[in-house]
């Protein structure tokens, strides 16, 4: 009963922000909604079992995610009423697509049954929680048997960083910068000059 | 009450078919657009996670962790992007990123 009422609290309330991701006016709003979004699915996650993928989805999504998200919106000087106009023109198609959508997903889920032999088709049976966590038995799995698409993934993620990086980065004109190496490459020589003042003449500065 | 597999299908359906519908109704914000592909991505990696615990097989899990990994880089990637182009162009409008006549 008590696992029933948390359920569609976590699922009411991330639905309800994932509506207000999509129709909140301030795309600052949206971007806070959907962190609001993210720590419901996390509590479903939680609720499921899956406790180190929802700790997972709060410190990638929440932490990183969403405030990058964040950052952008705030960085961009947009006209954010300009964007909300011409909303009334694509609601039809919107919620004709959302509508067959969802009849769809209705039509998949509604008759939908296990086959007898799925059991045998389960590759790595969750062990007793009591026994192994929930975080120790991925560990055991993601560095054994998928070590290679492991690495294929922060592989993803370094060309992610590398190419937002190559991205973003410019050289702007006129901007002074230090260099350092020209700073330490300097010599006596070229900072300075002796000069033989003569008298009542003075120097050419 | 017993919450069995088909409400975790149910929610994460709800949530996939709103990302779609942000998709289409926040034609000109490509912002928004972004986030309703994570809403997307959240409901396959409900759907995993559910199917994972309701039949007892880890993989699921791993499997949303990949997805978790892939959705972190496009959601870079994504925004450096439009960081660019709203550097270039100064709007982020989607029916102005016509330049490529793709």
């Amino acid at each position: 009963m008590l696992e029933a009422i948390v359920f569609y609290i976590f699922s009411a309330v991330m639905v309800a922000a994932a509506v207000m991701v999509i129709f909140a006016r301030n795309p600052v709003h949206s971007v806070l909604f959907l962190i609001l979004c993210f720590f419901n699915a996390a509590g479903l996650f939680v609720l499921m079992g899956a406790e180190f993928l929802a700790m997972i989805l709060v410190v990638v999504y929440v932490g990183a995610v969403a405030v990058l998200f964040l950052f952008v919106v705030m960085m961009l000087d947009v006209d954010f009423v300009a964007l909300r106009e011409g909303y009334a023109k694509y609601l039809p198609v919107g919620a004709a697509v959302g509508v067959v959508l969802a009849a769809e997903l209705v039509f998949v889920l509604a008759p939908w049954a296990f086959s007898a032999s799925v059991p045998e088709a389960i590759a790595i049976p969750i062990p007793d929680p009591g026994q192994i966590h929930n975080t120790r038995a991925l560990g055991l799995v993601l560095y054994d048997d998928y070590a290679y698409v492991f690495q294929a993934s922060g592989l993803i993620l370094l060309v992610a960083m590398v190419g937002a990086i190559v991205l973003t980065l410019r050289e702007r004109e006129g901007v002074k910068r230090q260099s350092i190496a020209r700073q330490v490459a300097r010599t006596r020589a070229e900072g300075t000059e002796t000069v033989a003042v003569k008298s009542r003449q003075g120097v050419d500065v | 009450m017993e919450i069995t597999l088909g409400h975790y299908l149910t929610v994460a359906a709800v949530l996939f078919t709103l990302g779609i519908f942000g998709i289409f109704l926040n034609r000109k914000n490509v912002i928004v657009i972004l986030m309703s592909v994570e809403l997307m991505l959240l409901a396959v990696n409900i759907n995993l996670v559910a199917f994972s615990t309701h039949l007892g097989d880890l993989v699921g899990q791993v499997f949303a962790l990949f997805i978790l990994t892939v959705a972190a880089a496009e959601a870079a990637i994504g925004l450096a992007i439009l960081v660019v182009y709203f550097r270039n162009r100064g709007t982020i409008e989607v029916e102005d990123i016509n330049m490529m006549k793709g």
